[in-house]
């Protein structure tokens, strides 16, 4: 049985107009630019643009201000702009090997060429509330050195020349895109990635931390790790030759895995890989050691049944649009439903009162 | 100067530092360098996606990472030279700038927009990336041993 | 690239697109009406009604065969500036376009899965002329029987037994089009 039900539309303005009024707050309180979040809510804007899958920190601002703060319903909102993008193309492969980097370190190697550089880290602060922001100050200023023009090789580089590392081989094939098909599995490396990179960075993370504590454990260094900007190249038909089309700031890390080797392959380091839009640092590594570990099988490893090894359990369960929106609806009305089951209810209790009856004459 | 003597390399150049530029800095330096020409559109300016690639590993095999806002415009001078504009970001009056500025770099004002607009864009980026690059030089690690136990 | 490539398009995309796409849907929905459409201007051999066919359906992400005839330097220039579409052979395409010889072996395109039978090619067939007579259509969308003057009829009943599988068609001359989807059942008079 279905029953259209019609109503609630002046509820509907009224709480649509209160939520305009509440998502302001105080008008004593001078209202957010969305510059003012892009440039000092700079990582939620990161995150924004890297689940939103969409390079645009003006968007992810305006996102921001107005989902209230609450990054999956900005998120939500830059996945519903960006299907309404003709897109124009698709870029070259970035060159992450020449991106000038604001960060660059590595576990593995102390004297790495180009060095260890940290760039503006938290990691060395010492998580105390620093009440000084709570006032307004002088914009600080950060001290200046003179910069190398040295190359900054990728820590990969120096293990693949002995060997000692699985080789990534190269090719140009046209990637499958994960938002213009269907996923079906098997999905093949190029997927996963696409799916990572664009996961619920608490997913991802926690799947990442379930590999350390032992759920099909990888043994991962962070063989590198680097933020920065490259610049994005495309071919334009038109003209016959590849222009830059603008730049972006992305996370690179490369882990470097423990491997005792298997039937098919040598003892050798082999690869987790993450890459992720804007300053995203804790989601790349996370994507990293996922992706290591969803690799068992082509590495010829052990299925041990963990869930980060199960690729359906990672991959269709990743994405918090599609969790959120399968979750929040089950509180919209689902008054039909449940009548039905109601009447279920009460029916097989009947039965059993009867039964019951029937038992004791 | 026709058109195909232009370098694609120059152009490679002009057209990527265009699409980087900010709008507001170059909307300020072509005002200032010459009057808009007039021009007939070839293709409106329209905003959309380009799907940004990495490559598995860094080096490997390529893959959709998320898509990029872009907005590009084409256009013909009434001297003939065809302008084409490729920007990132959502402004259409950038994209709209870029390829005037392609197609009069192809003409008889290409000398006054290389040193009134290409020239102070290149400098001005230059010059914040050797910035950025002198902070992160800042913190970049110097190791030194305090003890080095017995061998 | 020649000059004439960069004109030719839309010059109000929206409302053209969206008028030329309602003429898709009805020739589609109604196989073997005819559909009167404007506004492109596309190199030789390329009829007004493919060339727009062409700038409404097609777009980057659209694999295109060209079939000879209509692969000319010309055309995949003016396709290149005003469509995008990538160009491939006859079983990677999306859509084909050419005129009925040319685009045989008219089994090379690609028909569909069991899972997918959308992912199949339409091709866009040039015609010398384009008329309501001839071959007797019958089938999902016709009232009781239409006409149109297609090449032949054996190959749209081998398509059409294929069903769900198979492609599709548009016929073009001129600004004029119709349309023959795998549904429509053919009869030679």
């Amino acid at each position: 049985m279905y029953v259209a039900v019609k109503g609630g539309e002046r509820a509907i303005d009224a709480a649509h107009d209160w939520l305009a009024e509440e998502r302001r707050g105080d008008p004593e309180v001078p209202e957010l630019s969305l510059a003012q979040i892009r440039e000092q809510m700079s990582l939620a804007v990161n995150r924004v643009m890297a689940e939103g899958s969409l390079y645009d920190p003006e968007l992810a601002a305006l996102a921001i201000k107005q989902a209230r703060g609450d990054l999956i319903e900005a998120i939500f909102l830059i996945r519903a702009y960006r299907t309404t993008l003709p897109r124009i193309g698709h870029s070259r492969a970035v060159d992450t090997g020449a991106m000038r980097c604001d960060r660059r370190v590595s576990a593995t190697f102390k004297d790495a060429p180009g060095g260890q550089v940290l760039g503006p880290t938290f990691d060395y602060t010492h998580r105390l509330l620093d009440f000084k922001l709570a006032a307004e100050g002088a914009a600080p200023v950060a001290r200046q050195a003179e910069p190398t023009e040295a190359p900054t090789p990728r820590i990969t580089e120096f293990l693949n020349r002995d060997g000692l590392i699985q080789d990534e081989a190269h090719s140009d094939e046209t990637p499958a895109d994960m938002t213009r098909q269907p996923m079906e599995y098997p999905a093949d490396r190029a997927l996963r990635l696409q799916a990572l990179t664009r996961g619920d960075e608490g997913f991802v993370l926690g799947m990442a931390y379930s590999t350390q504590r032992g759920y099909g454990r990888n043994h991962p260094f962070v063989g590198e790790l680097r933020i920065g900007a490259v610049e994005v190249e495309m071919e334009i038909s038109e003209l016959g030759f590849d222009i830059c089309i603008g730049e972006v700031t992305l996370t690179e890390c490369e882990t470097v895995n423990q491997f005792m080797g298997s039937k098919t392959e040598p003892a050798q380091f082999t690869r987790g890989y993450g890459l992720v839009f804007g300053q995203t640092e804790r989601k790349a590594i996370s994507m990293a050691l996922v992706d290591r570990a969803l690799r068992w099988e082509e590495l010829g490893e052990e299925n041990v049944g963990a869930p980060a090894q199960d690729e359906e359990f990672v991959l269709a369960h990743s994405d918090n649009i599609q969790a959120t929106g399968f979750l929040e609806h089950i509180k919209l009305p689902h008054y039909v439903d449940f009548q039905s089951e109601l009447e279920l209810v009460r029916k097989m209790r009947r039965e059993a009162e009867g039964s019951m009856k029937e038992a004791a004459e | 100067m026709n058109v195909t003597e232009v370098g694609t390399e120059a152009r490679q150049r002009w057209m990527g530092l265009l699409a980087r530029a900010p709008a507001a800095r170059l909307a300020e330096l072509f005002e200032a360098a010459v009057a808009a020409p007039a021009h007939a559109w070839l293709r409106m300016p329209e905003t959309g996606g380009v799907m940004v690639r990495g490559r598995a590993g860094g080096t490997g095999a390529p893959f959709n990472m998320g898509e990029m806002t872009v907005t590009r415009c084409a256009l013909r001078l009434e001297t003939g030279e065809v302008g084409h504009g490729y920007v990132q970001g959502r402004d259409k009056t950038h994209a709209e700038r870029a390829a005037l500025v392609d197609a009069l770099m192809q003409g008889p004002k290409a000398e006054t927009l290389r040193e009134a607009v290409i020239a102070p864009l290149a400098e001005a980026e230059a010059a914040s990336r050797r910035e950025r690059a002198a902070k992160a030089a800042a913190t970049k690690v110097e190791f030194f041993t305090m003890v080095r136990g017995e061998d | 690239m020649r000059d004439d490539a960069l004109s030719g398009g839309f010059t109000d995309a929206p409302v053209e697109a969206a008028r030329a796409f309602r003429a898709a849907l009805e020739a589609m929905a109604c196989p073997g009406s005819l559909h009167e459409v404007a506004g492109a201007e596309a190199p030789a051999p390329l009829s007004t009604a493919a060339a727009v066919l062409l700038l409404t359906l097609c777009d980057g992400e659209t694999p295109l065969y060209l079939a000879p005839g209509h692969d000319t330097q010309g055309v995949r220039d003016w396709i290149a500036f005003q469509v995008g579409a990538p160009m491939v052979g006859p079983s990677e395409a999306m859509f084909a376009l050419g005129r009925w010889d040319a685009l045989a072996p008219h089994d090379a395109y690609a028909i569909g899965t069991a899972e997918y039978p959308d992912r199949s090619v339409t091709l866009i067939v040039e015609m010398e002329e384009l008329r309501a007579e001839g071959v007797r259509l019958t089938g999902p969308g016709i009232e009781t029987e239409a006409h149109l003057s297609l090449p032949e009829t054996a190959a749209f009943q081998r398509n059409a037994g294929r069903f769900p599988l198979g492609w599709d068609c548009y016929f073009t001359c001129e600004g004029r089009l119709a349309a023959l989807p795998r549904t429509t059942r053919t009869e030679a008079l």
